[in-house]
């Protein structure tokens, strides 16, 4: 006799919370063959607002973090992504019709990518910022800090987890808080990953992840007036140069399409930082 | 001139009165036209000639020429020219010879200059001639230096260069930002099409007879001279590749808007609405010193000026008589006199901004007080003002007045100070004041803005990167920031996309 199996319900993650879209709206995964795999929630521009008010709650525990602190907390994620490394591979290979040394290469690559963002959380400021020589009786100091809230638009190809990881990653190092719009037509990684967040040591709201449609989410958050930078990595199917338009009306940064997935790099931790200055007087002594 | 007549007194003749000591203008050789300046020749633009004036007197200085489109594509042309024969095919060391050129012609025209800059912009010659122009000199013996060690800049070896900048410049600092603009522009191998402010367009004439002089090749550095139009035709061309923008936050949201999607690296320098913060425990002496420059340095036409005095309230009103006492001593007049301290409001556009934004602060409940200057008669004044009483809410505490009108709020424990600081969409510059370095450097940890004075006010250094948070704009000029702003690392490992969308 089969077990009849448990299917999970897959929802927001908004706020360190699973909530359903205040919308109660839901549409259909399904697996390449169209075979229906769960019901995933369809956010609405609510759920987006919600978002970004739960992320920017949490942009000053997060960027008032140490970097040593943030780092073992991004380490965490990986280690805890380690530990359920084959159910992420099932879900990819279901979801992506992938074979299973493809899921598992997308896998391993989005937990190596943790350990090497983690590793930058107490460094990217060393090498970002630098002392000023400037001619006169002062000292003189730039440091990198984090924008604040980071709205991002996962990549939408192929790689649903790696993509997710690839983009919020780099914006968590400096201690921005982020909302995502997971991949539209596999999210359902991008919610297991939330169940990884929600149990590794990230304080609720530093990520906020979205399912649904990104053509009718990311107008929104590209005009919220409390979002610092919008990343439209996923939005090349998108009317991304909309989007920036919109973004240009609180001047938010802005970093375009990709094509396929980021590769790890320090620009894209440095693109959601700010340089600070701060000169004081030295003494005649 | 009603906004004067509460404080206006006769004053009697003291020692303060200085007799007149005006910087000679004989050492300017001006023509009666100005051209652009475009392959490195003086060329007429199509466009109706405008008049530049002294707007210290309303008289007028010279006739300058209006770029039209096709003024623009053609230094467009001349420049990516410039860009494809000669800039980018020169070693570093040689790109970084020709700056080092131009900074000892700047030095060795530094008297002309000045006198120029005050002529045109009204700002004293005390500040031309010992605040900008040595800047102006710093900033390009800096970037020339970097023009061969680029590999060193942070950006991983072989950075490239961008090709070539459109650059838009304000009136308050024109010359100064000229120079900001185009020394990292061309020390990271780029060409140039830079626009000054049409109220201020004198120096950059003088400038590009330094280039001249400097033998710099052809079509490096272009100059169209007009107004909003000129500047929009430029940022928009479709054959530049980078946009640096100086100037407000309504033009900068504007800019980025009109670019979207070109793929056009940008940096802008926007507004401010910047807090200067005063604790109990402040070098007082020092303070007052540094508020009256914060505010009322170059007109406060300055982005980052400390509009915004926070005071700690236990301290409010001795540092509100001590502030009256010392702006009682400024003498304002003459831009070309050698111990003016305040000269004229730049243009009559922005004296009625400020007279407006003033009367609103008064509407609003704000208690105005205005040094006691006598105000000349022809030219455009506004002598300094303070503004106590103000409540958070007042477009005086939030709105950026761009001249010298400071407004008083205060806060009773660094937290407060801190939200106050920060209860702006701006997010500029800030100062601190506190003998307390611990205090210092917590307060300045929670200041969002991109430069934080402690204890000290409107320091600029070639060295020191300066830039805004928030809506005072993105990117840094000044240091190694500014020099990233004007190239790509070759180490970008995402390839951005950068035609339109693909829907």
């Amino acid at each position: 006799m089969t077990r009849l199996t448990v299917p999970k319900t897959y929802k927001l993650y908004i706020g360190g919370k699973f909530p359903r879209s205040e919308s109660g709206r839901t549409y259909e995964v399904a697996t390449k063959k169209g075979v229906f795999l769960a019901n995933a929630s369809l956010a609405s521009r609510k759920d987006a607002r919600d978002a970004v008010v739960a992320a920017r709650a949490a942009v000053s525990g997060w960027s008032g973090a140490t970097g040593y602190n943030r780092g073992q907390v991004l380490y965490r994620i990986a280690e805890l992504l380690e530990g359920r490394r084959e159910q992420f591979i099932d879900e990819l290979m279901a979801t992506e019709a992938l074979s299973k040394p493809a899921a598992t290469t997308q896998v391993d690559t989005a937990i190596d990518a943790w350990v090497w963002y983690a590793g930058w959380a107490d460094k990217y400021v060393q090498v970002a910022g630098n002392g000023n020589p400037v001619s006169g009786p002062y000292f003189n100091l730039s440091t990198p800090e984090p924008s604040g809230v980071i709205a991002i638009v996962a990549p939408q190809d192929s790689s649903s987890l790696l993509g997710l990881v690839s983009v919020i990653a780099p914006a968590l190092v400096s201690g921005n808080t982020v909302v995502v719009i997971a991949h539209q037509g596999a999210p359902l990684s991008a919610i297991s990953l939330s169940e990884v967040l929600a149990t590794s040591d990230v304080p609720g709201g530093v990520v906020n992840i979205l399912t649904g449609s990104p053509a009718e989410i990311a107008p929104w958050l590209a005009s919220h007036a409390d979002v610092n930078g919008i990343d439209l990595a996923g939005a090349e199917q998108l009317e991304w140069v909309d989007l920036q338009i919109a973004a240009a009306d609180t001047l938010k940064r802005v970093s375009g399409p990709v094509v396929g997935v980021p590769a790890p790099s320090v620009e894209r931790i440095v693109q959601w930082t700010e340089t600070k200055t701060v000169w004081h007087t030295k003494s005649l002594i | 001139m009603t906004e004067n007549n509460k404080a206006l007194t006769t004053k009697a003749p003291s020692f303060l009165d200085y007799a007149p000591a005006p910087e000679s203008t004989s050492i300017l050789h001006l023509k009666k036209h100005y051209g652009l300046f475009i392959d490195g020749e003086f060329v007429d633009g199509r466009g109706d000639a405008f008049t530049t004036i002294s707007p210290a007197t309303e008289k007028e200085i010279a006739s300058i020429s209006n770029a039209n489109n096709a003024d623009v594509d053609v230094a467009v042309a001349a420049a990516r020219k410039a860009y494809d024969r000669t800039w980018s095919k020169l070693s570093g060391a040689d790109r970084g010879k020709y700056l080092f050129r131009i900074a000892r012609l700047v030095q060795e025209r530094a008297r002309e200059l000045a006198v120029a800059e005050s002529l045109d912009n009204g700002k004293p010659i005390k500040e031309s001639r010992d605040v900008d122009v040595p800047l102006v000199a710093a900033w390009f013996f800096y970037y020339a230096g970097w023009a061969d060690k680029l590999d060193y800049a942070g950006l991983g070896p072989n950075p490239q260069s961008l090709g070539v900048a459109a650059q838009v410049i304000p009136w308050n600092f024109p010359l100064l930002m000229l120079a900001w603009k185009i020394a990292p522009a061309l020390a990271a191998g780029n060409t140039v099409v830079i626009k000054p402010a049409e109220t201020t367009p004198l120096s950059a004439m003088i400038f590009a007879e330094i280039l001249q002089q400097a033998d710099l090749p052809k079509g490096v550095v272009n100059i169209v001279t007009g107004a909003g139009e000129t500047g929009s035709a430029l940022v928009n061309h479709p054959d530049v590749n980078k946009v640096a923008f100086t100037g407000s936050t309504g033009v900068g949201r504007a800019i980025a808007k009109s670019i979207a999607g070109s793929g056009k690296k940008v940096t802008l320098e926007l507004g401010g609405k910047n807090a200067n913060i005063v604790f109990d425990d402040a070098p007082m002496d020092q303070a007052i010193e540094g508020i009256v420059n914060g505010i009322f340095f170059n007109q406060g036409h300055v982005c980052c000026a400390g509009s915004r005095l926070l005071v700690q309230e236990n301290v409010h009103d001795e540092v509100v008589d001590r502030l009256k006492a010392r702006l009682s001593t400024l003498r304002m007049g003459d831009p070309l006199d050698k111990n003016t301290d305040i000269g004229a409001i730049n243009s009559k556009a922005q004296l009625d901004r400020i007279r407006e934004l003033s009367n609103v602060g008064e509407a609003e409940g704000a208690e105005r007080w205005t040094a006691g200057c006598a105000i000349p008669e022809n030219g455009f004044w506004f002598a300094p003002t303070i503004f106590t009483n103000v409540s958070t809410s007042s477009r005086i505490a939030r709105e950026e007045v761009f001249g010298p009108v400071l407004s008083v709020l205060t806060f009773r424990t660094p937290a407060e100070a801190i939200a106050k600081a920060n209860n702006t969409p701006y997010g500029l510059s800030a100062g601190i004041w506190s003998e307390k370095g611990s205090r210092v450097l917590a307060v300045a940890d929670k200041l969002r803005a991109g430069v934080i004075w402690a204890n000290t006010f409107n320091r600029f250094d070639p060295a020191s990167p300066f830039g805004g948070y928030k809506e005072s704009g993105y990117g840094r000029e000044g240091g190694r920031h500014g020099l990233a702003a004007y190239l790509e690392s070759a180490g970008w490992a995402a390839p951005a996309v950068t035609k339109g969308s693909k829907k």
